[in-house]
């Protein structure tokens, strides 16, 4: 059972700041989508449950060489950021 | 005039090639279509002030000599795919003034080959959607019913193809995010094999699921556009090599499956039917010679419920780079944790919310073991199941959706019956095989199709097969 509680533990956990009209709304459609999912029991009990292993994946590794030219893209790149001060971004303080 | 509803990738070659018209009066004529179609359909949410500057490019690569298939090709591109110097806002109030800071991978390509970029098409919301209904900019309309969807994910760009509003489209496919908006719209649509074609560039959804998907009016478009943006990329780890060209045995009939659950029409929700018939598909595989079995994939429909666990899983961690500090939307809170929650409330739409908190949930501490490690280990049984079914048939066949294009307005506020959507689409997602959407068939007026499925990069068989059903040479 998901209750309100719940949802907002979550939205805690996302960062996401919710009203409590739409935490009602959410604690429904997320408990009905978890009993849908939930069936995925019915076959899984038998398969083993670990943590992803490495499988086909692996490493891509490349050396560390090659840098672009300095500053290239920092204008591109702060024009984007919502507040700058010089070419840093600026936000509100951290301690 | 040029007829925009018969145009292919090759006739605008070679009309251009001979002069009939330059790729700069083809680029006009697509815009005088938006322009009289876009305000109602509301395929694009951007046409590009460049269109015509790109295709003076496109002319001059014609007169030089450097001109390939897709040179002056005017082409779509879904809103979360980057182009440098233009907005992409994957249909959110959080990215809305955001402008690329570098192109996409298949951007780059098409470039390359001086493709002419019309604009950017409408999308669910980062791309989390059956419908285009959750975009934040409003929903694109069916072209062929526009009181009906487009289906989504990539409906703008669906709606851009099918309407002549671009030759062809670039969309994505997460979970059946081109495929089932192509079979709404009566276009084909393709979603290539994982790692085919570089991540690079799209705004990620699910990392392990999602690719760049292709749209055109047949599959010959599509598989020019495939080809072009295809390759290996060194900024995404995950990209592979084409496959070496096949050496022989390519004329022997092949073999098409058709899995259980889909004939029976009994849906993974346990009971509730589809109305879908594909004995005329299979009749007219026959017809053609292939030989068309049963197959048995016992896991295959809880291929959605494994989704449904991976992709929010991974949802919620893509999204937690969306924080109102280094790009897009700032909404000022108490502090800086503050500025977080207050940005992302009011930036990101419900749909993308409800996934966030899914995926959070079946991540969190105590959940993981019974959902998301789980549906990690269901996925893997069906790729084993998948792998040994390809061992007896060439291709699978599936319908593409359970339905034709529903009405606007009809599914909204059920996100099951939404999701439900997906359950033919997402088995190639979760496997990572190549799949088409063809059109075929009818319901009241509004197009249906098909879907075959291939082995991994065996792209080669759908276009070889679709273009025989299809009856394109």
């Amino acid at each position: 059972m998901i209750e309100k509680k719940d949802i907002e533990h979550l939205a805690k956990l996302s960062r996401i700041e919710l009203n409590d009209k739409s935490v009602e709304g959410l604690a429904k459609d997320i408990e009905s989508i978890l009993g849908y999912v939930d069936q995925i029991k019915e076959v899984s009990a038998d398969l083993a449950v670990r943590p992803p292993s490495a499988g086909e994946n692996r490493n891509v590794l490349r050396e560390d060489e090659n840098p672009h030219e300095s500053g290239i893209y920092t204008e591109k790149i702060l024009k984007e950021s919502p507040d700058r001060e010089g070419d840093f971004i600026k936000v509100k303080n951290i301690l | 005039m040029i007829d925009l509803k018969t145009l292919t990738v090759k006739k605008a070659h070679e009309a251009i090639k001979s002069g009939e018209y330059s790729a700069v009066e083809l680029a006009n004529a697509y815009l005088d279509v938006i322009k009289e179609k876009n305000k109602e359909l509301n395929a694009y949410l951007e046409v590009y002030e460049d269109v015509i500057d790109q295709a003076k490019g496109a002319d001059k690569k014609f007169k030089d000599g450097t001109a390939d298939l897709m040179t002056g090709i005017p082409v779509s591109i879904k809103d979360n795919i980057l182009f440098e110097g233009h907005k992409a806002s994957a249909a959110s109030k959080i990215l809305e003034n955001y402008t690329a800071t570098y192109d996409s991978n298949a951007v780059k390509k098409l470039k390359e080959s001086g493709a002419v970029i019309l604009g950017r098409t409408n999308m669910d919301e980062f791309a989390m959607g059956s419908s285009t209904e959750n975009s934040a900019f409003g929903v694109t309309k069916n072209p062929i019913d526009t009181s009906r969807v487009t289906g989504g994910s990539s409906g703008g760009s669906a709606a851009s193809v099918a309407g002549d509003l671009a030759l062809v489209s670039l969309g994505s496919d997460t979970g059946g995010s081109v495929r089932q908006p192509a079979s709404f719209c009566g276009v084909v649509g393709l979603k290539p094999t994982y790692g085919s074609i570089s991540r690079s560039g799209l705004i990620a959804m699910g990392s392990s699921l999602d690719i760049i998907g292709q749209f055109g009016k047949n599959i010959s478009d599509v598989e020019i556009l495939f080809n072009t943006v295809k390759g290996k990329d060194n900024l995404d780890s995950t990209s592979i090599s084409p496959p070496t060209p096949g050496v022989g045995g390519e004329e022997e009939k092949k073999v098409i499956g058709i899995p259980k659950f889909s004939t029976t029409g009994r849906s993974a929700s346990g009971g509730k039917n589809y109305n879908v018939d594909l004995s005329e598909a299979k009749s007219n595989l026959e017809k053609l010679g292939y030989k068309v079995k049963e197959i048995d994939l016992p896991s295959l429909s809880y291929s959605l419920s494994a989704y449904y666990i991976i992709m929010p899983a991974e949802v919620s961690s893509n999204m937690s780079r969306f924080d109102g500090v280094k790009y897009g939307l700032h909404k000022e809170g108490e502090n800086l944790i503050g500025d977080y929650f207050k940005t992302r409330g009011e930036g990101l739409g419900t749909e993308v919310k409800r996934r966030i908190l899914l995926g959070t949930y079946v991540l969190s501490a105590g959940y993981s073991d019974e959902y998301y490690y789980k549906a990690i280990a269901l996925r893997n049984k069906i790729k084993e199941e998948f792998r040994k079914a390809f061992e007896e048939v060439d291709l699978i066949m599936t319908p593409t959706t359970p339905g034709p294009a529903f009405k606007i307005g009809e599914k909204v506020g059920d996100p099951i019956s939404m999701y439900l959507e997906d359950i033919f689409t997402v088995p190639a997602n979760i496997t990572g095989s190549p799949a088409i959407s063809l059109p075929f068939g009818e319901q009241n007026g509004m197009p249906l199709g098909i879907q075959l499925i291939a082995p991994h990069q065996r792209e080669d068989l759908l276009f070889q097969v679709g273009k025989k059903f299809l009856g394109e040479e």
